[in-house]
């Protein structure tokens, strides 16, 4: 494109909106302003007095900064507790996830042994059925194991791995068989060619694919709900539904629980925006 | 492990044990290999998978009770009392509204936006950021602030109502407001989703159609309806068949937002139902053929969705 002199005027009529482009500028700020306002709402009124929050007409900015909502979550729910029992279960799902997922997509992408097409048949089989059907009959296994209110039984059934299998192999597919066959010559054996060559070559795959399973356990709800019924086993979003019921209309504790929930999601957000648009772009093509 | 660690330092020059099978042959080494690094996958599949799946269509089939313990077989009873059940039909009937409700208004949002987006406007990727940050935040998160927003005596809508002089709506307390409520919510949540996706559908069309339309003197309306939008398809069918299928998923922001099926039930979808029949009255039988009735339902979906993507896709090369 650049080697056309005939497009630098466009390049240069880029800097100068016309009316048009200011028309459009302003509808999606006026749009924006509607994304943004429950998240402003949220992070002014978590330090609102009660008052505040039950003033007419609607107060803005807090009229005395309440730190003390904070302390009020945990008064009221064992919130580091639910914190806790969220990053635990979190953590080892995503990492059981990822490493099964490399482990399968370098076995199928990079060596060689019949029988592949029909596991694959196998694992795409199970991206059909959705968690509705297969929840009642895992809750009674995890029941007859005694799995009720552990951790164990919040972990393993969300343990699906074919998505993100799928994901790295694609990745897995395009490292070079070169490179793969010149690591063996250099007598790497094959868990070696895996830690020290499609491992490296496939990082930024690997992290896409992580922070999308730890995004989807982090918010996970149906399964820890059906599963947990003791409070020292609930996990965050549960918390913080068993929150609202107990503090009725106490919404500027809400708030300030809400707040410290999103945190680490925002934190993530913040930084890894690119790959996390990028997940979702990968995922919308390829599934 | 020992198998990989042989394999590592076992020199080229030695042959390595080949066996034949059907036309190719495979190194014995590669076969275990391979296999073994399968195996956890295939664990976790087959507990999560396969032994539910064959488990769900045994329990539908019984009219297990987990409060009374009693199980015997009932044959096709459940799906009977299913398909003559008022309760059901009107949480499929509710999750056909919501998901018509938000394919019609999420899609063409999303799109509306995404072509925005697409053109030369300032602070274009933090507009971007904006509409995607819904899509990240936790869904009981973000459910919680819309319930203040929501709450008929102190939340801001209804303050903003009265400002406005208009009647005060019940919002998720009332059997009108409340499918409409949990609605503009999901809409919020949900459209930053499909903008990204379109969006980088968008970006995937060449210049060089849209400048040879506007060589032409294409209009910008022109440009999207006959350049933009048919070379959009695929993602179109996608997202179109997306919403539609995660319609029949929906369940969280329900739970959180309007239990026990919100006002008489108007907000109770087919997966609520399902949860109330297992989880709280204890009907896993029953529950088990609704799910499976749900899972009919998802099937046929992604069977559409294949025959479309199928179709030859609009190509100008």
């Amino acid at each position: 494109m650049s080697k056309n002199p005939d497009i630098q005027p466009m390049r240069i009529r880029r800097k100068r909106l016309n009316g048009y482009q200011w028309y459009v500028f302003v509808m999606l700020t006026i749009g924006a302003v509607f994304m943004l306002f429950p998240f402003v709402w949220m992070i002014l009124s978590a330090f609102k007095t009660k008052a505040d929050v039950y003033a007419y007409p609607p107060r803005w900015i807090p009229s005395s900064w309440q730190w003390q909502n904070f302390t009020k979550v945990f008064e009221m729910i064992p919130f580091w507790r639910y914190y806790f029992n969220s990053i635990v279960t979190s953590v080892i799902e995503t990492v059981l996830q990822i490493v099964i997922s490399i482990f399968a997509a370098y076995s199928i992408t990079k060596l060689r042994y019949p029988g592949k097409k029909l596991f694959l048949a196998f694992m795409r089989s199970s991206l059909f059925v959705p968690m509705v059907v297969t929840m009642i009959p895992m809750y009674l296994l995890v029941a007859s194991l005694g799995w009720l209110d552990t951790y164990a039984g919040i972990i393993f059934p969300q343990v699906t791995t074919a998505f993100t299998t799928l994901l790295l192999m694609s990745y897995f597919d395009s490292i070079p068989k070169d490179l793969v066959d010149s690591a063996k010559l250099d007598g790497c054996g094959y868990f070696r060619v895996l830690t020290r060559v499609v491992v490296p070559n496939a990082k930024g795959a690997i992290s896409t694919a992580t922070l999308f399973s730890f995004l989807g356990n982090w918010k996970s709800y149906t399964w820890p709900l059906i599963v947990t019924t003791k409070t020292e086993y609930r996990t965050l979003p549960i918390g913080l539904k068993y929150l609202m019921q107990e503090s009725s209309s106490e919404y500027q504790v809400m708030m300030a629980a809400s707040l410290m929930a999103i945190l680490p999601v925002l934190i993530i957000f913040i930084f890894c925006e690119k790959q996390l648009v990028r997940s979702i772009t990968l995922t919308g093509m390829k599934s | 492990m020992e198998k990989n660690v042989s394999a590592a330092v076992q020199p080229p020059a030695r042959a390595v044990r080949k066996v034949r099978i059907g036309k190719n042959i495979y190194s014995v080494p590669e076969i275990v290999v391979g296999v073994l690094l399968l195996v956890p996958s295939i664990v976790f599949l087959v507990f999560t998978f396969v032994i539910p799946v064959v488990q769900v269509v045994e329990l539908s089939l019984t009219n297990f009770n987990m409060a009374t313990g009693e199980m015997s077989f009932v044959g096709i009873r459940n799906y009977e009392y299913l398909l003559g059940n008022e309760d059901f039909w009107l949480s499929m009937w509710n999750t056909c509204k919501y998901s018509a409700a938000k394919l019609i208004f999420d899609t063409s949002l999303a799109l509306l936006i995404a072509v925005q987006l697409d053109k030369n406007i300032p602070l274009k990727k933090f507009l971007r950021s904006t509409y995607f940050a819904p899509v990240v935040v936790p869904m009981v998160a973000s459910s919680l602030i819309w319930i203040w927003f929501y709450d008929p005596q102190v939340g801001p809508f209804n303050q903003i109502l009265s400002f406005l002089g208009l009647p005060e709506l019940k919002w998720l307390y009332s059997e009108h407001t409340a499918m409409i409520s949990i609605l503009l919510f999901s809409i919020w949540k949900g459209l930053g989703y499909n903008v990204v996706l379109f969006l980088s559908g968008l970006q995937n069309i060449s210049d060089s159609y849209l400048e040879a339309a506007r060589l032409d003197g294409a209009s910008e309306w022109q440009l999207f309806w006959k350049v933009k939008f048919p070379l959009l398809r695929p993602i179109t069918n996608f997202v179109v068949i997306m919403c539609i299928i995660n319609s029949f998923k929906v369940f969280t922001e329900i739970n959180v937002m309007t239990p026990n099926g919100g006002p008489l039930g108007s907000t109770r979808l087919i997966v609520s139902y399902i949860y109330e029949q297992a989880f709280t009255n204890g009907r896993m039988g029953r529950a088990s053929a609704a799910a499976l009735l749900l899972f009919v339902v998802i099937f046929i979906l992604t069977q559409i969705r294949s025959a479309m993507d199928a179709r030859k896709d609009v190509d100008y090369e």
